[in-house]
């Protein structure tokens, strides 16, 4: 019985007899295994599911086109991930002691979160805003608390990750005059603003104008950046939020990607030369659980970006052509039954982005199902990577899962799959469309349904949820945000309005608004009316009044 | 119960919180048991609540919150909806909650907090038993 000559012979011998011997005595779990994305999973990989595979082509080697084994020729070996977890809570001066000491633990990175009304550009004192100031991140109404935020930071120094979207030109605009006043230029600037507003509509809701002119602002940003920040991701093009919205791993390639196309349109048609702003595109995914599919969905990713910069786009540059993405573990996967369970579904969720070769990751804490995480468990969360990083072993060899049968089969297929998504987008007229339509919400959302009647009927087991109950209490040692955070916060802002040169205010909004209602870029006179402290609420409502409100039909 | 007059029921998302995925699974799964569901969409004020489940005649209205702003919103649809005098149209509430948040709650007259891991069929009871008592 020695495994000699033709393997497709042999497999059927071995189904035959190994196979349905056991088979006959000990039958599977279950009929079929499927991924999340509806992928059906053979019960082994061998090499007849390679056939017609090219390695030169669809692997090729590290840092070389087309990507798929990493951006990099040498990936951790030469240094690890940025290590940034996204934090941000309360006052500007809670947020600043909550850098400091992660910037102190040996986190390489920082990330900011703002609270919904800096995001959704309402100031502090608006009435839309109360019960919300400095719940999710830090309450930020003009360039005053900004300042706080990075007092003692030199900004040369570390990469600034700001989860900003509607408002990102105004909170970029901010972190440049805070630059400016510590004496650091612009161009020696290193971070990234979300600038993602067609997520926003699918999945996470912090959009204020309409789609066509949210897409004029993200390209006056590539081209301000292009200018003056060289070394700015100037947009994160995401797929983690539909992720978190429920989109399977196939669902979240396609939509991102069709997105990125969007933009890269976009960028064109506003003028750009593609190899002048692709570069700068950075990428932001999800690791759900499914630890071989995940794997293989950032490969994928890599890969069909690649062919897509180039030949769609006719990209040259091979940086052009590179999907550089930071990572978050994915928050859906935790609950808040037996919490700590949580840090073992992160670390698996970090590991198998780092074997899918992610450029930054944030690794949740156990208790973000529920709450802005503690010091404890975020600092628990940070030890996960480094301990990843340092020990494990896998940062050692580049792609190392390269090769592996079922790896290289469920990346094909995650690719083809998703490929199909991106045909039925563009037939519907691309990514604008597709979402004006509700086609990408309706998908999210069938898939969401489906997660959820799976734990339901118990088809999908999570510890802790649907078996391996216990009496346990949820964490009760939690971060809750005084309520006194609004009333300071808005202490602050009257304080800041008195202060400043109301002149100032005025003449700069008037030039803003000149600006809008041209085709000028908006970036420089929003930097002007930082810089004379209007605030997120002001600068926000001056191009309410040109672009209008985008209503959710 | 045949011959009875279909629950309706309104789900809304108070505040400036995005996160749609519960309230949108949530009408799926009231659907899919026989009930009429309203979903508001996104960023609703308390008023805004108040008078959709008024117009639309509901018996029951589901509140989802992610964002923290619960104990600030859910308690001023509560208001709203009294204030207009439709104060018998109960509420509960979901998302993330901190337990200790809860008593609080329920005191300003939401009828139930249900914590992540409910089950839809927990809900749909939930609401049937609540409904049946009212009517």
């Amino acid at each position: 019985m020695k495994a000699k000559g033709n393997p497709g012979r042999e497999l059927k011998r071995w189904e035959k007899t190994t196979l349905a011997d056991v088979l006959k005595r000990f039958p599977e779990r279950r009929k079929t295994f499927e991924t999340s994305s509806g992928i059906e999973l053979n019960r082994v990989y061998t090499p007849l599911d390679m056939e017609g595979f090219d390695y030169l082509k669809n692997l090729g080697f590290p840092g070389e086109y087309p990507f798929t084994r990493g951006v990099q020729p040498t990936m951790y070996r030469g240094r690890f991930w940025t290590m940034r977890q996204y934090a941000g809570f309360a006052t500007a001066e809670e947020t600043n002691k909550r850098y400091r000491y992660l910037l102190d633990h040996g986190q390489t990175g920082l990330s900011m979160a703002f609270d919904l009304p800096t995001q959704i550009g309402y100031d502090s004192d608006h009435p839309l805003s109360e019960g919300e100031v400095g719940k999710v991140g830090v309450a930020i109404d003009t360039l005053a608390d900004m300042e706080t935020v990075f007092q003692g930071i030199p900004l040369d120094k570390v990469s600034t990750s700001m989860t900003i979207n509607a408002t990102a030109v105004i909170l970029l605009a901010m972190y440049i005059a805070v630059a400016e006043k510590q004496g650091v230029k612009p161009e020696s600037l290193r971070g990234t603003t979300q600038n993602e507003i067609l997520k926003e509509y699918v999945a996470r809701g912090t959009y204020i104008f309409p789609p066509q002119e949210s897409m004029r602002i993200v390209t006056d940003i590539f081209a301000f950046c292009r200018q003056y920040l060289p070394q700015w991701n100037t947009i994160s093009i995401s797929g983690y939020h539909m992720r978190e919205a429920g989109c399977t791993a196939v669902q979240e390639v396609a939509f991102t990607l069709a997105d990125g196309i969007a933009y890269v349109e976009a960028a064109i048609k506003a003028g750009m030369d593609v190899d002048s702003f692709a570069s700068r595109l950075s990428f932001f995914f999800g690791c759900h659980n499914n630890f071989l599919e995940e794997i293989a969905k950032f490969r994928a990713a890599r890969r069909v970006w690649a062919r897509i910069m180039r030949e769609r786009f006719g990209a040259q540059r091979d940086t052009s052509c590179m999907l550089r993405f930071h990572t978050q573990t994915a928050g859906c996967t935790l609950i808040p039954q037996q919490p700590d369970n949580n840090i073992i579904r992160v670390t698996l969720q970090a590991l198998a982005s780092v074997l899918g070769g992610t450029q930054s990751l944030h690794t949740n804490s156990r208790d973000e199902a529920y709450a802005t995480p503690t010091e404890d468990s975020v600092t628990i969360a940070l030890r996960t990577q480094q301990v990843i990083a340092h020990e494990s072993g896998v940062t050692d060899i580049v792609d190392p899962l390269a090769g592996s049968y079922a790896v290289e089969k469920l990346t094909d297929e995650i690719e083809g799959k998703a490929l199909e998504y991106i045909e039925r987008i563009d037939s519907m007229g691309g990514a604008i469309k597709a979402i004006e339509s509700g086609f990408m919400q309706e998908e999210i959302i069938d898939s969401a349904y489906a997660y959820q009647k799976a734990i339901e009927d118990r088809n999908l087991i999570i510890v802790g949820l649907n078996e391996f109950r216990t009496d346990e209490q949820s964490l009760r040692d939690i971060l809750k945000i005084d309520p006194e955070v609004e009333r300071y916060q808005k202490g602050k802002l009257t304080k800041v309005k008195t202060e400043r040169d109301s002149d100032r205010v005025e003449t700069t909004l008037a030039a803003l608004r000149d600006a809008a209602e041209g085709d000028g870029n908006i970036a420089p006179p929003v930097l002007d009316a930082v810089k004379a402290y209007a605030t997120v609420g002001e600068i926000s409502d001056t191009l309410r009044e040109v672009f209008g409100e985008y209503r959710e039909s | 119960m045949k011959g009875e007059r279909k629950i309706r029921v309104l789900i809304a998302k108070p505040g400036l919180d995005g996160h749609d995925r519960g309230a949108k699974v949530i009408s799926r799964g009231l659907r899919d048991a026989g009930m009429e569901v309203i979903y508001t969409g996104i960023r609703q004020t308390p008023e805004q609540i108040a008078t959709t489940a008024i117009q639309e005649g509901v018996d029951i209205i589901g509140l989802s919150c992610l964002s923290g702003a619960h104990n600030h919103l859910f308690p001023r649809v509560v208001e709203a909806l009294r204030e207009k005098g439709a104060g018998e149209i109960p509420v509960f509430g979901g998302g993330i909650i901190p337990v200790d948040d809860i008593p609080a709650l329920k005191k300003a007259g939401i009828r139930e907090i249900f914590q992540p891991g409910t089950t839809i069929p927990d809900i749909v009871r939930f609401i049937e038993k609540l409904v049946h008592e009212e009517r």
